[in-house]
Order: structure tokens, then sequence, then C-alpha cells
């Protein structure tokens, strides 16, 4: 094996121009892909980590996602008979039995929940009309399951346990209404119920139309506003790892009947969107490493070429077929490790420039920085991925090298 | 003496279109220590005979035996460490490794049988090479080197592993005559004092006549009566 590793070294050292031209293109693929995989994985978890923050990883509502089977169906399943106008049903009152649900919610681990009663009133202040959803809260739960809190610019969700008739609005219907904290709005339900209730919080999202039109306030003041009285029509649910939102979305479907929608579900164009950025990512590198992979055929097919002869006069001393082929596959071995390593150490570098770079600072945060995930996986890909293709570009010559018979070289040449 | 090697009715034919018969019927005992000349036309089939010998190619029918081991239906390893073991090959051209030293190339065969430490290896390189008087060179690279240099390189090279037989395709062909003389020496004394056996191809007269015996051959066949122009009394 030292034998064969000192040969294929001397053969790859005799040829520095060639072999640094193959070791370019491995160093080269490695290395993007490294710098590109990271940026992609970056701004994705980036990107995931504030749909999971922001929204809920799953909400239950009080619907159904289907029809009920029809009894018809039921008895003969496998009939000619189609049932026209069936409709799923809606709970116009909520959901049913929410106390027991919630109970069996709560009992799954790793996750918080919180009831939630929302509906549509219209809010009125000196002269100026705006439609808005407004939803019924328990503060204490509701602090558990969303970003709310964090997103109070002034008040807080605990003042409307202070004062039951207070409501928490958003920045942009502030600025709309030229309201201010403490000032009285009315509120108008489409029962014609009209209350007046406090500002007793302002809230800033960054979304303008979230701002304008969401409204919170006690559980139980709405649920008697809106003439629901013990009612919700949601539970908001956050887990602690946002990954199983979909196992345990359907685990609640399953066993409560409503509709459960993971956030995975909720943004599944976005997701299908992330999928195609990767698939075209690994598009682009593995083409590059192709030709990386084609350099160093052309490199180690070169070499043993012209390497016939060598190859005759150490088969004639005693040399196998399986030296030859080991020597010319540790030269492709050799260019791939060698090349995946500087490759690595170049990607690395790529990634510690990415990370200089300065994003301009937005309205609301985000990132000041581009977004460069270390993930060890995409070394391990990378890594692999170049050995493959040495592995595989040197195979054919080498297996070419070991078939060489010496007598047909020594017949040529004499 | 013993028969080193003996061969029995061997043919060789290339499978082409028109099959060509490279040598035909060909059975010869070469003894321990015998220093042979295979002598004959250009395109006799001398090379071809030297390789089927030295166990390079595989006779189409007939039966070789090498140091009391009969070697038909062994596979190509099995031929390759026999090569290795008992058997060195000196070319008329030096074929030798390019990119490595003549030191280098002498420990090449040592290295891949592997029975000698490196060191031991390095040493009876070494001490081949000063026999021959190569001594100075050896940490030449053959591009460095002379061609009688180069082929008494060769010839440290197909020594180094002790071998039963040497086996020589025109060694001295591309040398000019105070090379030729000093190859022809060297085997000479091999066969004399250290009890090699020799097999040669040759075109030369001089050469042959320093052997033991002589063989000649025409169109493939082994022929007592054919004497090289150079020999006839
Ligand atoms: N691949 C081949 N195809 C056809 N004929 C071949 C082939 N190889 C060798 N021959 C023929 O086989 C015969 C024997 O060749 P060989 O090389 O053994 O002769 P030789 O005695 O060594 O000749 P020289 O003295 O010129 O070296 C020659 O007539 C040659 O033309
Ligand atoms: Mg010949």
């Amino acid at each position: 094996m030292r034998l064969q590793l000192g040969i294929a070294v001397t053969h790859l050292l005799a040829r520095k121009r060639q072999t640094l031209v193959s070791l370019s293109g491995i160093v080269l693929g490695t290395a993007f892909f490294l710098a590109v995989s990271a940026l992609m994985q970056g701004s994705e978890k980036d990107f995931i980590k504030r749909l999971v923050d922001n929204s809920p990883h799953i909400t239950v509502s009080d619907e159904y996602r289907g029809a009920d089977i029809q009894p018809a169906d039921m008895k003969w399943p496998d009939a000619a008979v189609n049932i026209r106008s069936v409709k799923p049903q809606t709970e116009v009152r909520g959901i049913r039995g929410h106390q027991q649900k919630l109970a069996f919610i709560e009992s799954i681990p790793g996750l918080r929940v919180a009831p939630a009663l929302t509906g549509s009133v219209v809010l009125t202040f000196a002269g100026r009309i705006q439609g808005v959803s407004l939803t019924g809260l328990v503060p204490e739960s509701m602090r558990e399951v969303s970003s709310i809190e964090e997103k109070m610019i002034e008040g807080s969700l605990e003042a409307l346990n202070v004062n039951p008739n207070g409501i928490i609005v958003g920045i942009g219907l502030i600025n709309k209404f030229k309201l201010a904290m403490g000032r009285n709005v009315t509120v108008t339900t489409s029962d014609g119920v009209v209350r007046s209730m406090k500002i007793v919080g302002i809230f800033r999202t960054g979304t303008a139309n979230y701002d304008e039109t969401q409204t919170y306030a006690l559980l139980k003041k709405v649920q008697s506003l809106l003439n629901r009285p013990n009612r919700v029509n949601r539970f908001v649910i956050q887990l602690n790892d946002p990954n199983k939102a979909r196992d345990v979305a359907t685990i609640i479907e399953q066993r409560i009947g409503y509709k459960s929608v993971s956030w995975l579900e909720a943004s599944e164009d976005i997701m299908s969107l992330l999928t195609v950025r990767n698939v075209i990512m690994y598009s682009v590198v593995t083409a590059i490493l192709v030709v990386a992979a084609f350099g160093i055929y052309n490199t180690i097919s070169t070499i043993v070429m012209e390497k016939t002869r060598d190859i005759a006069i150490m088969k004639s001393m005693g040399f196998h077929a399986s030296d030859i082929r080991l020597i010319f596959l540790s030269e492709g071995l050799i260019v791939g490790l060698v090349g995946s390593l500087l490759g690595i150490l170049l990607g690395l570098g790529l990634m510690w420039i990415l990370d200089q770079v300065t994003l301009p600072v937005s309205q609301f945060g985000g990132p000041t920085h581009l977004p460069v995930y270390r993930g060890q996986r995409q070394f391990f890909i990378a890594f692999g991925f170049a050995m493959i293709s040495a592995i595989a570009a040197s195979y054919l010559p080498a297996n070419k090298g070991g078939r060489v018979h010496p007598v047909d070289i020594l017949r040529g040449s004499m | 003496m013993t028969t080193l090697l003996k061969a029995q009715s061997l043919v060789r034919t290339l499978p082409l279109t028109v099959p060509v018969t490279l040598v035909q019927d060909i059975s010869l005992e070469i003894d321990h220590g015998e220093f042979v000349a295979i002598m004959g036309p250009s395109g006799s089939g001398k090379s071809s005979l030297l390789y089927l010998l030295g166990l390079l190619d595989i006779p189409t029918s007939g039966r070789l035996w090498l140091d009391g081991q009969e070697t038909s239906g062994f596979d190509e390893d099995t031929l390759a460490d026999i090569r290795l073991s008992k058997l060195g090959f000196v070319f008329q051209f030096h074929f030798l490794l390019a990119e490595f030293t003549a030191l280098d190339n002498v420990m090449l065969p040592m290295r891949k049988l592997a029975k000698l430490s490196e060191l031991q290896i390095q040493q009876r390189a070494e001490q081949l090479l000063k026999d021959l008087g190569m001594a100075d060179h050896r940490h030449k690279r053959p591009d460095q080197l002379s061609g009688g240099q180069r082929q008494r390189v060769a010839i440290a090279r197909a020594l180094a592993n002790d071998p039963l037989i040497i086996l020589a395709d025109e060694p001295t062909g591309n040398l000019d005559s105070v090379s030729s003389a000093n190859v022809k020496e060297i085997l000479r004394d091999l066969a004399t004092h250290q009890g090699k056996t020799i097999i040669t191809v040759t075109h030369d007269p001089v050469f042959a006549k320093a052997a033991d015996r002589r063989i000649g051959l025409v169109d493939g066949r082994i022929d007592d009566q054919w004497v090289h122009p150079g020999l006839q009394k």
C-alpha cells in the first residue's frame, strides 16, 4: 500500500501543472458549495425562525376539513352513488366542548396552548370607522404562545386583567385614528351591541395591515360582547420543537376532529419555494463538481496513457493488476482528499468574508449581517461529494491501467 | 547440473482474423547456471519465445516447467508472483521508471516483494549498483544516465530479488561496443560466479560467443542447423 501510494504521489508531483488544475476544480467546487449552501441554509433558517416565532405552530379552528361521510356512502362504499351539495359543517357557535378538548391538548407533552375567540367588530372614534378583528384572549396563556407581548410598545397584556374593559390595538390604528393610550373607542358588533372600550396597550409588528386591523381584549369580555358566552373558536399552540408541528397537528385533528393547521401547512407555498431554492443550489454545485470530476478523469487518464510503458514494466516485474489499479485510484483519491480539504478551508474563508458583509438596518430590526450557517452536514456533503466524484473519475482509467498487458507494450516498442 | 526450465511443444498463436503463429512446437531444457543465447533472423519469434519462457505470455498449447513447477493453468497474479521472486528481465531499451532515481528503480521489486526491511532493501540496492560500477550514479534519474549506465541499472534491478533466471532481450542491441562488452562480461560473470541462469536474445555474434549454448530460431521453430553469419567458420 505504501509502495503504491508512493508511486501515485510521484506521478502527481511529476506533472504539477496538470495536478494543480484538477485540484483547483475540486477546491473551487467544494468551497463554492460550502459558501453558497451556508448562505442558503442560513437564510432559510433565519426565515423559518421568523415564521415560526411570529406565527402559531399549530392553530385549531372551529372548522372541519371535509364534509362528514354520508350514511349512503357508509352503507355502500363502492356503490355508484354520488351525493351532491354536501358541505362541511360550520360551527357558528365555536369549538364544541372546548374545555375537554383544551384539557386533551394540554395533556400532550412539549406544548403550550391558549384558547381564543375571534370575531369581527367595527371601531369608531371621532367619526372615523374601521372594521377590525377582535380577539379575546387569556393574557396568562396567550403570553406563552405568541410574541404579541414582545411587540407591545406601550402598555401590556397584563393591563387587560386590571381593566376588563380594556382593548389593545396596533400602532397603525392609533396613527389612523389619531388615538393615544387611555382614550376610549366605541366597539360595535354585528348584533348591534355597542360598547365603549379603553385603550390599554399598543403594539407594533411591522406589518401594516396587521397593525391596523388586529385588536385584543379579554376572552370573557369578547365572549359577552359577541354573545357567545363560554365559547372559543381557536386554540393557538406553540411547541417546544416546531419541527414536530405536522405530527402533533395530525394527532390533535384525529382526536378532536377540528381542523388543525401546522405552520408548515399554513406556509406550504413558501416552504416549497425553499425546496426549489435548494434544488437549484444542489444542481449548480453538482454541475461544478461534475466538471471538476471531468478534470480529474482527464488528468488520470492522461497519466495512465503516458504511463502504459511504466505499467508494462511494473507488471513484467511482478506487480498485480490490483497494484496498478490501486496506484491510479490513489491518485484520484489524493486529488479528492487534498482538494476537498483545501476546498473546506477556502469555503471557511468565503464564509468569513460573507460574515463581514453588513446590510443596512431595516426599520423593524431584521438581520444586519448575512445569515451564514455552518452546519456539520454541509461539510460532510461537500467532502463526500468531492471524494465520490474523485473516485468515480479515477475508477475508469485505473481499471484500464490494470488491464494493460506487458507483452502488448513490449512487442510494440521492440 | 539439473534442469531449471523445461518447455514441451510450446505453441503461441495470435488469434487474429488471420491467425499468426509466433512460435511453433518449441521443446527445450535449460539447466541451472547455464548461459543460453537465442539467435535467429529478425521476425523469427525470438522475443515471443522469451516472453513465454519468462511467464509474461501464456502459450496457446504446450507445457512449461520452471524450477520443478508446472506453470500451465496459473492465473495472472500467480504468474506475476513467480516473476517477482524467480525471474529478472532486461530489455533492449532500458525500461526504467523515468521519475525515479537509479536507486529507487532497483529498490522497486524488493519493495513489492516486501521480504526485507526498508533499510536492508536500500543497502542491497546500493550494493548491487556498486557491484555494477554505478555507485556514483545511484541518485540520478534515468534521463541523466547514458545508455550503458541505464542498462546496468536495469541489470541491477533484474537482480534485486535474487532471481534464478535473468531473461534479456537484446540487452546490448542499443549500446556501443564498449558498453556491449561491459554488459556481456557482467552477464557472463553472473552465470559463472553466481550461478544465475541467463537466457538472452541477441543479434550480436560477439555476445553470443560468450554463451554456453546457442539456440537457433527460424520461422518460430528451433533450427539447429541455423548459424549466425558472423559465427560461420
Ligand atoms: N501483434 C502482431 N500482429 C501480427 N504479427 C505479429 C504481432 N506481433 C508479432 N508478430 C509477428 O510475429 C513474429 C515474431 O515476432 P518476434 O517479435 O517474436 O520476432 P523477433 O525474432 O523477436 O524479431 P526481432 O529480431 O526483429 O526482434 C514476427 O514475424 C512478427 O511480425
Ligand atoms: Mg525481438
